[in-house]
């Protein structure tokens, strides 16, 4: 590939692959990047962490020409670079692997890896060509993909591979990896981190965003620290810790250890049993889950994104049915044959905090008095006869709002005006106020600001003390240890350990997230 | 006013009215290109719709018609299904209110008949959507497709009823005999009359209060009722009403009978209002026109009743300009019907990053 | 040679000029479809390049030039349409319907405006028209039975646009499956994400995408009104626009499945046309509203994925907004 060749010729005079100089992005009121400076080094390992939201995303997306910066200065190899779109990054060298995966899923392997540079009119030549490169990198760096099967047809940790040999064939000698690891196996990560060093060794600069600290400290040679679209350190990964990380990212010595007696644990009042369930594309999700929740407790449900946790939210909830298995809830049994809908569970007294907020929690063009409606629109407290009493609907929101202390308390705003902190204590607010005896959480804390974190937390745990019981999945390990009493961990659908929260550390937890990757669940493709 | 005002301002007043403005400037357009003073056509226009009785009793006639299939696309659009099908159901509907006005006892008071006629319309109306609906929400068909085709259906159907069953013996046009007398819906001006004051005759009946009696149930039914509440939810997010225990796909089936049965009013107007008798056609038009006239009222009943009023205007004073001017004929509204769906419905936010930037900036903050 | 035979092979025949407009029209569809723009303007577009392709063949003498002008007329449109569903995101669907409602009238307005009669064009004379083309050789095979016929009445004898219609659906195909521009048609309308981060433009993709459509359709509209027909009539395109989305539909988006589905809902016009007032022995007659509904029902069918299914492009629908 000629550009390769001049990114190398370049790469060979300089040290330095990319700088940015005060780069500044605003999404309306949104200030993004603000003023951002980084120097990466060629032929390294550059992680960049930050809590959501941080801005790093959208940082590489500047870098990777899909988003313009408002102002500031980009240099690719000491170039200037300015790009208005993805094609002259790719020409400077820069690949990029989405967090969601940019794949045409009906494509082939080898479709997909020369869309965008196809080289001729007629796509024969640029597959055949394609075939020969591709296989060539694939010994290279150990990154073998079958080529003619449909991205589809492939496990997530193939198409992973799919989308870095896209950038590889491109001729990247830059690879921006946005959080790679969210959706692997444990195992998958480590392959991927071998990939990595294949790359380095060959001369690639890698730039990783990730906001799990303890891969920063594994594989990276750097890693700069982004908090609220500000980039606020640099550090030699070999000379740092990552409880400064943690405190660089989160900017304040927070220690969300929230303080919390011991459980009086009661009956149980929700038991699980052998649980099968399908998601909403026909894919099992779960398999033979069993376990109970009792008053006074929170039972945590740890695990890597994607292994069967939301499906299992979704059918305590009423969302999802059964295809095997019994849940009894509230003296109520839910088995495949008879299925409960989320209003009824709701009229049993189980709440549900969604773990999509804005999808699935509330309506962003909704009132928030419409929003705190949401599954309680047939109370008898606002209806008279076939009327939905505005006054009440908004009554009722008022005071939700100052329950759990949302700002601004204005009940005729618009739900997506608010911020996501508050969006997330309406909607506990409404979950909660009920007096349920069953709470359903999920990601109660995701993209909610540190102020509202702690109140969040701390309101669950007086739920707990309440006597309710509680059901807490988040993918935070540390909210699920701070939070839990009783920990259970999945993996790809099945439940891989029981703990008691007070043995419980991230080693012990990580293990069991990684334990259950049976032989037969091998990636497809494995092989060229 | 905080930035939040400024914004509901711009997008629930200031883009509608730019958008219709932009439309009436297309429009404008036209009559020049066709070489019509656009000023001398609107005088026509206005004074042909509003300027004299008879010409205020057809526009509100018209209007009804509009209010009607407008209101019927407007309670689809709230729970986000695009009913292309308004032309159909409102065909479908006519049949429904006929077999009721042509078979009834006639010696059956008409405060039985009209009733019994105008559930006939709804009803066959909400038949015509059922399918559609039933497809849409159980498997996966695509209602904007599947409308379209049951508008070509109705029109197969409903040639086939009026030449073969409907037509009376001897007949070569295909239509129904006359409809009973009892299911005839009183003209304004007979109303009138009876109180002894005269107005122009005109085909004005009463069908304009049954269509006002709508605006007023639908408006209180999708923001003053738990269903309302739960087609609006289920409108705009299948998950957030999935989670609130509302049934999407039922809500597509019920709101989809509720905007057919709406469509199938057209009838009353139509048939039991003026011609008293089922024929071909007799819906040409307005299905199509209901989808500018709920785009232009932005969904809204008061929204409506506006845009029906415009569009009768449109209408009759289309008519007037027929009549007066050699070189452009009453298809004129069937452009600005084009114009309006483009402007306030495909190209609905054509402004708004302008009125944005002038009238609510965004503030740096900090 | 039985009546039957020559019944049969004049009906295909009949099939084959009906057929055209709606190959043109669903491959144009094809092609917006394929991007993820839904098309349901072709109805519009067919309608409005009659006209005008009508008109400018009649004021110029030509029916080439009245081809050209059909096509830039459809296109103009077809532009109108991606300005607003690609440049400013809007509904595809509603601004298809626009499209459709503004041909509908604009062709009104204009006949009255320009040639002083509501919805008709001038008469097209001779060479005004495009006229049939005799195929060499037709006296000769003329004298093979079955064969002869064939030849002489449904291949031979047709217009230059009716061959150019059968031969661009293996054009369509080669574009569509063979080319670089083909492979990122089908990506765009697929995961135009993809497309974007692999540094192609999806908005210029689109606006490629609707503007082949209006050429087709364009011709498709200048074979009604200069080839098939001599001159514009009101509506004139009677819902082949839609017949043509049908089959479309019908053929899952493929080319040469959407040309059989063509070809089979001609045959069934076709036959409409015959059957009119035919009592077929122990049946009966049987209603031409039913055979005319035929296409619709079958698609309707098939969307409902009783035989089959019709998965459309992904991105179908969806306006392109840039986020992540």
């Amino acid at each position: 590939m000629s550009e390769s060749k001049i990114a190398k010729k370049l790469m060979s005079e300089s040290k330095i692959a990319i700088e940015l100089i005060n780069v500044d992005k605003h999404f309306g009121a949104v200030h993004a990047n603000d003023k951002v400076n980084l120097s990466v080094e060629s032929g390294t390992i550059h992680g960049i962490v930050g809590e959501n939201g941080a801005g790093k995303s959208t940082l590489m997306s500047i870098l990777y020409g899909f988003y313009q910066a408002d102002s500031g200065q980009i240099k690719v190899f000491d170039k200037d670079f300015r790009a208005t779109s993805s094609r002259q990054s790719i020409e400077a060298g820069i690949g990029m692997v989405h967090q969601h995966f940019m794949l045409v899923d009906n494509f082939t392997v080898l479709e997909n890896v020369i869309l965008g540079s196809e080289g001729g009119a007629l796509i024969s030549q640029s597959l055949a060509k394609a075939r020969i490169e591709l296989t060539r990198l694939a010994k290279e760096y150990g990154l073998e993909v079958e080529l003619d099967i449909a991205v589809e047809e492939l496990s997530v940790g193939m198409q992973q591979r799919v989308e870095i040999l896209k950038g590889l064939y491109k001729g990247a000698r830059v690879l921006i990896l946005d959080e790679p690891t969210g959706v692997l196996t444990p195992q998958e990560s480590d392959e991927l981190f071998r990939i990595f060093d294949a790359l380095k060794k060959q001369g690639v600069t890698i730039i990783l965003i990730t906001h799990k600290l303890r891969e920063i400290m594994n594989i990276t040679d750097h890693v700069s620290v982004m908090r609220a679209g500000k980039m606020v350190a640099h550090r030699e990964t070999s000379k740092t810790n990552p409880e400064e990380l943690a405190e660089l990212m989160i900017g304040r010595k927070v220690l969300l250890n929230i303080e919390k007696s011991k459980a009086k644990s009661g009956k149980a009042l929700l038991t699980a049993k052998n649980l099968e369930i399908y998601n909403e594309q026909g894919l099992k999700r779960v398999t033979e889950v069993s376990f109970q929740a009792h008053s006074g407790e929170i039972l945590g449900i740890a695990g890597v994104t994607g292994n069967g946790q939301g499906s299992l939210l979704k059918a305590l909830a009423g969302i999802l049915p059964l295809s095997k298995g019994s849940i009894k809830i509230m003296g109520k049994t839910i088995t495949p044959e008879s299925h409960l809908n989320p209003k009824q569970l709701r009229e049993l007294g189980v709440a549900h905090v969604p773990e999509d907020r804005q999808k699935m929690g509330m309506i962003a063009d909704f009132s928030a008095s419409e929003t705190a409606l949401l599954g309680y629109h047939n109370d008898k407290e606002i209806n008279q006869g076939v009327w939905l009493k505005r006054s009440s609907v908004k009554a009722n929101c008022e005071s939700l709002m100052q329950a759990f202390d949302v700002r601004p308390n204005n009940p005729n705003l618009m739900s997506s005006n608010f911020s996501g902190g508050n969006q997330q204590k309406l909607i506990l607010a409404r979950e909660f106020e009920r007096d349920p005896e069953v709470l359903i959480i999920g990601q109660p804390t995701r993209g909610v600001d540190i102020g509202a974190i702690e109140f969040i937390r701390k309101r669950i745990i007086e739920m707990r003390d309440a006597g309710k019981a509680i059901i807490l999945i988040s993918v935070e390990l540390e909210e699920i240890m701070s939070l839990s009493d009783r920990i259970i961990v999945m993996c790809d659908g099945e439940i891989t350990g029981t703990v008691d929260a007070k043995d419980a550390n991230e080693a012990t937890l990580g293990m069991m997230m990684a334990n259950a990757l049976q032989p037969q669940d091998e990636p497809k493709g494995a092989k060229l | 006013m905080t930035r939040d005002k400024r914004l509901s301002w711009i997008n629930g007043l200031l883009l509608p009215l730019f958008n219709v403005l932009t439309a009436f400037i297309a429009t404008g357009i036209v009559f020049l290109f066709i070489g019509v003073d656009p000023i001398e056509a609107t005088k026509i226009l206005l004074y042909g719709a509003l300027g004299y009785d008879e010409g205020l009793g057809y526009t509100l006639y018209y209007a009804t018609n509009f209010v009607f299939t407008g209101l019927a696309v407007a309670v689809a659009f709230h729970a986000g299904l695009f009913n292309i099908g308004g032309e159909g159901q409102a065909y479908v509907g006519g049949l429904g209110i006929a077999l009721v006005a042509l078979y009834i006892n006639p010696a059956m008071s008409a405060w039985i008949v009209i009733p019994l006629a105008i559930s006939g319309g709804l009803l066959f109306g909400a038949l015509w959507a059922i399918i559609p609906a039933y497809l849409q929400a159980y498997r996966g068909s695509h209602i904007v497709i599947t409308t379209i085709m049951f508008n070509f259906l109705a029109s197969a159907l409903m040639v086939y009823v009026l030449v073969n069953i409907l037509r009376e013996v001897g007949e070569m046009s295909p239509e129904s005999g006359d409809f009973i007398k009892v299911s005839w819906l009183p003209f304004v001006h007979d109303i009138f009359a009876s109180f002894g004051y005269k107005i122009a005759r005109s085909p004005l009946n009463l069908s304009i209060l049954v269509a006002l009696f709508f605006s007023a149930a639908v408006w209180f039914f999708l923001w003053h009722t738990r269903w309302g509440f739960a087609i609006r939810a289920a409108g705009k997010s299948n998950e957030a009403a999935i989670y609130s225990g509302i049934n999407p796909k039922k809500i597509i089936v019920v709101t989809m009978c509720i905007s057919g049965a709406l469509a199938g009013l057209v009838g009353i107007n139509e048939l039991m209002g003026v011609q008293h008798r089922l024929f071909l056609n007799f819906n040409y038009g307005y299905g199509f026109g209901g989808i500018a006239v709920a785009l232009m009222g932005r969904n809204h009943p008061i929204g409506i009743l506006i845009a029906a009023f415009l569009f009768g205007i449109l209408y009759q004073g289309g008519a007037e300009l027929d009549f007066e001017l050699q070189n452009v004929s009453r298809d004129i509204v069937v452009v600005m019907q084009g114009l309006v769906i483009l402007f306030c419905g495909g190209l609905e936010y054509l402004y708004r990053p302008v009125l944005i930037r002038f009238l609510a900036p965004i503030k740096e903050s900090k | 040679m039985s009546d039957f035979f020559l019944t049969a092979v004049l009906t295909l025949d009949a099939s084959v000029r009906v057929c055209v407009p709606l190959i043109f029209a669903a491959m144009a569809g094809l092609f917006a479809e394929r991007s993820g723009v839904v098309d349901i303007g072709l109805e519009g577009k067919l309608l409005m390049s009659a006209f005008v392709a009508a008109s400018a063949a009649s004021v110029f003498g030509s029916p080439w030039l009245g081809l050209i002008a059909g096509m830039f007329a459809s296109s103009v449109l077809a532009m109108i349409h991606g300005f607003a569903s690609i440049t400013y995101k809007g509904n595809q669907i509603v601004s298809g319907v626009a499209i459709n409602i503004l041909a509908s009238g604009l062709t009104m307005i204009l006949t009255l405006a320009w040639f002083k009669r509501g919805g008709i064009t001038p008469t097209l004379q001779g060479d005004e028209r495009f006229l049939s083309i005799t195929l060499p050789g037709v006296d000769f095979i003329d004298h093979i039975p079955f064969l002869g016929v064939i030849y002489r009445e449904l291949i031979s004898g047709h217009n230059i646009l009716v061959y150019l219609a059968f031969a661009i659906v293996p054009v369509v195909w080669w574009i569509v499956f063979r080319t670089r521009f083909g492979l990122q048609l089908r990506a765009v309308g697929e995961n135009p994400k993809a497309v974007d981060t692999a540094g192609l433009s999806v908005e210029g993709l689109r606006y490629k995408a609707l503007l082949i459509g209006g050429i087709l359709c364009g011709i498709g509209g200048a074979y009604l009104s200069t080839a098939y027909n001599a001159q514009f009539t009101k509506e004139m395109t009677a819902g082949g626009g839609f017949i043509a989305l049908a089959a479309l539909i019908f053929g899952k988006w493929h080319p040469y499945r959407v040309l059989a589905a063509c070809f089979l809902f001609a045959f069934l016009q076709a036959l409409a046309i015959r059957l009119q007032g035919v009592i077929i022995p122990g049946i009966g007659e049987i209603p031409v509203q039913l055979i005319d509904a035929t296409p619709y029902i079958l698609t309707i069918i098939l969307l409902a994925g009783f035989i089959g299914k019709a998965v459309p492009p992904k991105a179908s629908a969806q306006p392109y907004i840039k986020e992540l």
